[in-house]
């Protein structure tokens, strides 16, 4: 039995991986990209139909995480929004050093090699912290930021005070009120923007703890902005794709039905979970991506297709593994509040 | 597929990405619905 041409054993491989991105997502406020269009090309799609249903797949499912988060009080739309204007010009500045390396002959090896330096090197960063236990009261950041909350100083990475300390007017005051120089705001975007260009991806994964890190958002707020610019970049880039028929829809459709599910996990988990205790998933996620994408580099260029299907187990393994340390954390953590309040019940 | 073929590519674009758009919030709006329906369920079920 088929439905849109696609057989019912792929709609339900498309709509179980969907659930798994859905919660990352929903989670971290990325994930999206760097998993689905690897697995999209791993499963024989042009590079055109992978990337453009993959930007599509991401549009989806960042407007559904958006609503979320923007429920939940998450979104810092002035930050957004400045974000979106540096971003946007970073992203055309990479765009044009990808076409001047194109005329060298360069960049397909240029590409591959930042790629998964940059991801592995985020990835090794993330994981390094999160065993240093960095940031705030054990470590961990709370995940209740509302617009009146503020934020705790020694939940502010050291290089983000340092960042902050740089006061070039105008100055904004960001959820939880964090006071960052437009100007930082500005920068920072172009640079994970030119980051996202030249790689060609939706860029949260540089992007969000770039916020974290370097501008000192919360964690939480960080990642629903992260997800409000995703909106714009992936609507925009997905467009892009579909003038030249590279959206499929007999892709996106399951995949965003499984990750529509996903999304509401996630986003419900950040309000549940210490994110502190996932920032290691995370940090591994990232390396496993960063591994992947080696293996199948290397798999193409030297003619080895069992890296190839190494690579594909990889994605599907550190999805599985990342969204289910958020569903088995989340369970855990609404089953301690139940003992303490049936132990303080006893009381 | 949904008859958008017969659309310009401009058009079709904007189609494919509006299609997307409706599904992902149809989506949420139902998820959302049937989440409210089951939470205490399966909050119950969790505690247990």
């Amino acid at each position: 039995m088929e439905i849109l041409g696609v057989g019912l054993t792929m709609i339900a491989l498309f709509v179980g991986f969907g659930l798994l991105i859905g919660i990352l997502f929903g989670f971290f406020g990325m994930g999206g990209s760097f998993l689905v269009t690897p697995a999209l090309l791993v499963m024989g799609y042009p590079s055109r139909v992978a990337v453009g249903s993959g930007l599509a797949f991401v549009f989806g499912t960042s407007v559904i995480a958006t609503i979320k988060h923007r429920n939940l009080g998450q979104v810092d739309y002035k930050l957004g929004v400045s974000m979106i204007i540096g971003t946007t010009l970073g992203i055309e500045v990479g765009k044009e050093i990808v076409l001047h390396l194109e005329e060298l002959g360069m960049a397909g090896g240029i590409i591959s090699v930042t790629y998964v330096l940059l991801l592995g090197g985020i990835g090794a960063f993330v994981t390094y912290e999160a065993l240093k236990g960095n940031g705030g009261d054990d470590g961990g950041i709370d995940h209740d930021v509302g617009e009146d909350a503020d934020v705790d100083a020694d939940d502010i990475p050291d290089i983000a005070k340092r960042i902050q300390s740089y006061r070039v007017p105008p100055m904004l005051t960001l959820r939880g009120g964090v006071q960052v120089s437009l100007w930082t705001v500005l920068a920072v975007a172009f640079v994970t923007g030119l980051l996202s260009g030249f790689l060609g991806v939706g860029g949260g994964f540089i992007r969000m703890p770039a916020l974290f890190y370097l501008i000192g958002v919360p964690v939480p707020v960080a990642v629903g902005t992260d997800l409000f610019e995703i909106v714009f970049s992936g609507g925009i880039g997905s467009f892009l794709y579909a003038q030249s028929g590279g959206v499929d829809l007999s892709i996106v459709a399951p995949l965003l039905a499984g990750s529509a599910l996903g999304a509401q996990i996630g986003s419900a988990a950040t309000s549940i979970v210490d994110e502190e205790g996932i920032k290691i998933y995370f940090g591994l996620m990232l390396l496993g991506g960063a591994v992947a994408v080696a293996f199948r580099q290397i798999g193409e260029s030297f003619g080895i297709p069992v890296l190839n299907t190494v690579s594909f187990v990889l994605i599907i393994g550190a999805a599985l593994l990342v969204s289910g340390a958020v569903v088995y954390s989340s369970v855990a953590a609404v089953r301690r509040e139940e003992a303490g309040r049936t132990g303080a019940g006893a009381d | 597929m949904f008859g958008i073929e017969t659309l310009s590519g401009n058009a079709q674009a904007a189609a494919l990405i509006g299609i997307v758009l409706v599904e992902a919030i149809v989506l949420h709006v139902g998820y959302s619905g049937l989440t409210r329906i089951t939470a205490p369920t399966v909050k119950r079920v969790l505690r247990t």
